[in-house]
């Protein structure tokens, strides 16, 4: 058996995962706001460019304003994962590099000047440039804004699908040799359909939610209704586009991550004519005994609804974590699945061809050699990271936070629909203004309610594909740089404080500009 | 205004605009402050690019497979 890395802390690891993910969040709490009041804002100006009504101008300013706010507070937190990337992460980073470096470098410079550009017509334009321009340059901002997230969304796509790439054992770095397969991977094109309509359920909850606290206020009526029917409209339809696009989403994942979603569904064992949990009781603390256990306790199922998900047939077959480590069955390429043994013993092929491979290219032997040992790296190099597994329970993601993570995400989008639909009915049916006080708080309720789901969203991305950073390839106790885990629990705290303190000041900054309101050009 | 060469009314645009922002100064100087925090405190302190540290220039690929080629039998 080998031991690799071994002198590597656990505490390094755990420290570098959770310093990430609490950036991440942090990132994620600014981003989609940006995305879902882009489209919004937009829709309010196309309002005004249509019908010239200076009401529509005020309207769109004011929301204008709360998308500043978010976008200067949320402006480069982002970067800070590429530190982390270079500092925690730093074998991770050369193995990936050239892959990483195209879509970073698009996003960097296309997108980001597109938006900065735009953003400043946007804010400074309004008596300076037409109204045509003026519309397009909001919703440019919004585009760019949209673009930044495609590439980002490549790259974290790209960790779940390697796609595109060749490994090259000189430089010891995937090279990309198909940037069409790397941007356009159908695992890249539903990540980013779902990421992206998610959001904008956040920019609309976000602003029913503002225009609910002025309609409970009695104040800026005119505004509060406009806002809240442009704001239910846009969340109805994204809660409906992230129904249908979860469900690309979750197939993507079936095809390429089993594991992943055999760890969402708390699915032991596979087979065909799956039915999907809607609830069942996991130990939240502690992985479950999926090796002897048939499936979880007190299990309530939607009868064939896994299948369909996943295959997009009623009664296809769906391996659940036995399954997936036994192999055996017929995966989605149509070839017969590895047992977890034989891709453990590949990757050890892998692995050890690479080093010898290296070895014997410093000993200057000769060309045949090479060749050898280049042809059984190629023919392993699929399953390069299984060569670090010790014990099986290494591939298995935590499954109770996948599980519940999942269903709150799933639960809150259905939830979602019918809040708008609440509202909508009001809208037109009653008069949204007269609503009971208990919609007006659930308007409220629901910011804190969808930001919950979109990061589950995230944390099923990310907390699914463990052990992997790199799917398959690499695992994160080989990816992490050999760092005393002091030093990252440090760096961890300094970022809790310094988070904190900028996302307090952040909503400070928002309620007092929401308690002040809009500035009305028009007579209202 | 109109006959204004392109790059005139572009500088126009910004120099009004930093002008008259309200609500924008402080959000400027919250984003000043955050890219200092960033790029020179964190960055520099805390952040320091671990490859170049470990491995000679050059010699990274050569570190990162001692790194994760490392075998004991």
């Amino acid at each position: 058996m080998q031991e690799i890395l071994s002198t590597i802390d656990t505490g390094t690891i755990e420290w570098s995962r959770a310093q990430f993910a609490l950036t991440a969040i942090y990132h994620w709490l600014f981003v989609p706001l940006t995305l879902g009041l882009a489209v919004i804002m937009g829709i309010m100006e196309t309002c005004y460019y249509r019908t010239k009504n200076v009401f529509w101008r005020d309207v769109t300013k004011f929301w204008q304003k709360l998308f500043g706010i978010n976008f200067a507070m949320g402006v480069a937190t982002g970067i800070i994962l590429e530190f982390e990337f270079g500092t925690n992460w730093s074998n991770y980073s050369w193995f990936v590099g050239d892959i990483f470096g195209a879509p970073l470098a698009i996003e960097g410079i296309v997108a980001f000047f597109m938006e900065s550009t735009f953003v400043a017509v946007m804010f400074f334009g309004w008596k300076k440039v037409s109204a045509g321009f003026h519309l397009a340059a909001t919703w440019l901002t919004g585009l760019g804004a949209t673009i930044s997230a495609w590439w980002i969304l490549v790259a974290n796509a790209w960790m779940q699908n390697p796609v595109g790439c060749e490994f090259n054992p000189d430089t010891m770095r995937n090279e990309m040799v198909s940037f069409a397969d790397v941007a356009l991977s159908p695992f890249a094109v539903d990540k980013f359909c779902h990421t992206v309509i998610s959001a904008w359920i956040i920019g609309a909850v976000f602003t029913v939610a503002v225009s609910g606290w002025y309609l409970m206020k009695r104040r800026e009526i005119p505004l509060a209704k406009a806002s809240m029917k442009i704001g239910a409209i846009v969340g109805i339809v994204a809660a409906m586009g992230a129904a249908i696009t979860g469900h690309h989403s979750a197939y993507s994942v079936a095809q390429v991550q089993p594991m992943k979603l055999a760890a969402m569904e708390a699915l032991y064992n596979g087979g065909t004519d799956q039915s999907l949990t809607g609830i069942a009781l996991i130990n939240p603390f502690e992985q479950p005994d999926y090796a002897n256990q048939e499936e979880p306790e007190l299990k309530i199922a939607v009868p064939y609804a896994l299948s369909f998900l996943a295959t997009n047939d009623l009664h296809g077959y769906v391996p659940g974590i036995n399954d997936i480590i036994k192999g055996g069955y017929t995966n989605a390429d149509g070839e017969v699945e590895p047992s977890l043994e034989e891709k453990i013993e590949r990757g050890q092929l892998a692995i050890n061809a690479l080093a010898a491979y290296r070895q014997a290219k410093k000993d200057g032997a000769d060309e045949a050699t090479l060749t050898s040992y280049l042809s059984t790296l190629s023919s392993n190099m699929k399953y390069f990271g299984y060569g670090y597994i010790r014990s099986v329970d290494q591939v298995v993601p935590f499954i109770p936070i996948n599980f519940y993570a999942f269903r709150m995400m799933v639960g809150m989008g259905c939830l979602l629909i019918l809040f708008f639909a609440v509202i909508l009915f009001f809208v037109y049916r009653k008069d949204i203004a007269r609503a009971p006080k208990w919609l007006y708080l659930s308007a409220l309720a629901m910011i804190l309610l969808s930001y919950i789901a979109s990061e589950c969203g995230w944390l099923v991305a990310e907390f699914g594909r463990q052990p992997w950073t790199i799917q398959d390839m690499l695992p994160t106790w080989v990816s992490v740089s050999h760092l005393q885990s002091s030093s990252v629990m440090i760096t961890f705290f300094i970022f809790l404080a310094l988070f904190t303190t900028l996302l307090a000041v952040e909503l400070s900054i928002l309620v007092k500009q929401i308690k002040k309101g809009p500035e009305y050009e028009a007579q209202v | 205004m109109q006959h204004r060469s392109f790059i005139y009314r572009t500088y126009d645009l910004y120099r009004d605009g930093f002008r008259h922002m309200t609500i924008g100064k402080m959000l400027w100087l919250i984003v000043i402050v955050k890219l200092f925090l960033i790029f020179v405190v964190l960055k520099i302190f805390f952040f320091p690019n671990f490859l170049s540290q470990h491995a000679e220039e050059g010699e990274e690929a050569e570190y990162v497979a001692t790194q994760i080629l490392t075998i004991d039998n």
